[in-house]
């Protein structure tokens, strides 16, 4: 279980490095501001390696950053207020717009939300397809982390190999759903459509090719002199600051925090699978791309076990039936009448959700996935907050760049993975 | 569990399987405190502020089902009306807290205010609050006492009004080259 780090272990490093009073901001002395040689440079919103549009606002002394703030808010599109103006079922397509490499997980935040308000239970097969897909999901996002993470510092061949395998989830995101992206797959109660037979023997590749790729991907970079370098002993933060400064996912588990919340709360289908949660004690750089690595060999185990089980659940329903909150059969229209009012009443007005409150978290790629949704019980959510993981992992940029150089800057920024995206909603 | 010994502590509502303390935000810091320390609250997960400004007036209300709660798959359950249950004030702010530890737990933190009242600020209780409260003050207005660089941070420096409030018009931006330019 979760434990905060091990007393045998020596401490990353002692006391706390979190910033006073600001906790994210980085302020230079008076002393080194007096001699003059205090250079204030812009970086970004609009520079390659900031995953998006992030600024950075860095004071130099020399090559050494001694002063640093972020500033975000370049892609702010006001999700949050759209979603009050939709109806719940139409409201789902946006999370999924919000973190742009992993929205089957945002987008199952927001369902797992809208059903425990209705109180409603999903079919065994779609719990499991949404383990599989959200796994799948995950690789896919670390894979587009990998790539650019390296390709930021000039291991530039890495990111044909991570687009590689990226393909072929995009086209297994394609056969299922339609879509390569921004699938809008799961719906209340379930998903919604039934997966197609040809899913399982293509997947079933996949699973099977996965770890030797990882093994490329670890052959091309774990032993380069120059990776090693720019990454291990860079960026450090923590057990205590990571949990201070409300760090989760691979950030927090590279900083020697045991957790995880598929294991810690299990949702959907992951308490009945097995797999093991990548754990690393340096806190820097190189322990946050050792966990990303891990972490793809344990979702490709748990997407088998996935779909171990789905193969045997043929012809069982792949959601609920629950004529209030779920569309009738496609047939029932041209026979049944209350069918065919239930589908007008759902399509034009919506379905209503008891009055309420509740926040649902999961573990996304990027860490805890947070979705606090309010309903006064009418057909439109009465507000939708989502707590971003990457929002928070920016918050510790400061103190990952204490006593650290202006090279490194690209490395630490790159290892909180981020997507400016979900940054800025 | 119970949480009878938080500071200020109003009411505690459980729903959901959530826990809900509402807390006077007077005392804020000091309940804040007290959970983080005697009951190892240690990570903040998120500060959502909400706006109930309009709630339970005609026409956001309404409950599909019978007296005995919804019901599946018969027609003719709608029309039970419920009013939503009404609200102190106009504003909550809700801290979702998180006990990283060997027992796993979360709770939420609910203080009310009006317009224009200040929330005491919980940066000095956990850092990661502080882009979290900025948040809530750019697009709800919720003035946090004692947060060391209150400022905008996802609208620009200059933006006038705060989007997420009920009463911010939708499409409300001023639009360049009209007629009124």
């Amino acid at each position: 279980m979760a434990t905060a780090p091990a007393k045998t272990r020596a401490p990353i490093y002692e006391g706390t490095r979190i910033p006073h009073p600001i906790p994210t901001v980085l302020r230079v002395s008076d002393e080194l501001r007096a001699t003059g040689d205090v250079m204030t440079v812009n970086f970004g919103p609009n520079h390659p390696s900031t995953h998006g549009v992030l600024r950075l606002v860095v004071d130099l002394f020399g090559e050494d950053v001694v002063g640093l703030e972020a500033v975000v808010g370049y892609l702010h599109t006001g999700f949050e207020k759209n979603m009050e103006q939709k109806t719940w079922w139409k409201a789902i397509t946006y999370p999924e717009r919000i973190d742009y490499l992993s929205y089957q997980n945002n987008e199952l935040v927001f369902v797992l939300a809208i059903e425990q308000l209705l109180e409603l239970e999903t079919p065994p097969k779609a719990s499991w397809m949404r383990t599989c897909l959200c796994e799948l999901n995950r690789i896919h996002s670390h894979l587009v982390w990998l790539g650019t993470a390296a390709l930021e510092l000039g291991a530039i061949s890495m990111f044909w190999y991570c687009f590689r395998e990226r393909e072929q989830i995009l086209d297994l995101f394609e056969m299922v759903t339609g879509a390569r992206m921004h699938t809008r797959y799961f719906q209340a109660g379930g998903l919604a459509e039934d997966i197609p037979r040809g899913f399982y023997p293509e997947a079933r590749k996949f699973v099977e090719w996965m770890p030797h790729a990882v093994d490329d991907y670890e052959a091309l970079v774990d032993r380069n002199k120059i990776w090693l370098e720019r990454t291990q002993g860079l960026g450090l933060l923590s057990a205590d600051d990571a949990i201070a400064l409300g760090q989760s996912g691979p950030v927090l588990r590279a900083s020697g925090v045991d957790w995880d919340l598929r294991r810690v709360q299990p949702y959907l289908s992951y308490a009945d699978c097995e797999f093991r949660v990548p754990v690393h004690h340096e806190g820097d750089v190189y322990a946050r791309y050792r966990v990303h690595m891990e972490e793809m060999r344990e979702s490709t185990k748990i997407i088998a076990q996935c779909l171990d089980r789905l193969e045997g659940m043929e012809g069982e329903p792949w959601i609920a039936d629950d004529r209030k909150v779920v569309l009738p059969p496609r047939e029932e229209l041209h026979t049944s009448m209350e069918s065919l009012i239930h589908h007008f009443k759902i399509v034009t007005e919506g379905y209503r959700v008891p009055e309420g409150e509740i926040y649902v978290t999961v573990e996304s790629p990027r860490g805890e996935m947070g979705c606090y949704v309010v309903s006064d019980g009418g057909p439109k959510p009465w507000r939708v907050k989502f707590r971003a993981p990457s929002f928070v992992a920016l918050e510790a940029t400061a103190t990952c760049m204490t006593d650290a150089l202006i090279a490194d800057m690209i490395a630490v920024v790159g290892s909180l993975d981020t997507v400016m995206g979900e940054v800025d909603r | 569990m119970t949480y009878e010994g938080v500071p200020g502590l109003v009411e505690t509502v459980e729903a959901h399987g959530e826990t809900t303390l509402v807390v006077d935000p007077a005392r804020l810091i000091e309940a804040c405190t007290h959970l983080r320390d005697a009951e190892g609250f240690n990570f903040l997960s998120d500060i959502s502020a909400t706006d109930y400004l309009g709630w339970g007036s005609v026409g956001v209300s309404g409950y599909i089902g019978t007296a005995r709660g919804r019901d599946l798959n018969l027609p003719a359950t709608q029309g039970l009306q419920v009013l939503p249950q009404a609200k102190s004030k106009r504003f909550a702010v809700n801290y979702h807290l998180l006990s990283v530890s060997d027992r796993p737990r979360r709770v939420r933190l609910q203080a009310w205010v009006d317009d224009g009242e200040a929330v005491s600020s919980v940066v000095g209780v956990w850092p990661t609050a502080d882009w979290h409260e900025r948040e809530a003050w750019d697009l709800m207005g919720i003035p946090f006492d004692g947060h060391p660089n209150l400022k905008r941070i996802l609208l620009d420096d200059d933006w006038e009004g705060h989007p997420l409030r009920k009463d911010y018009p939708i499409g409300g931006e001023p639009v360049r080259f009209s007629e009124e330019e």
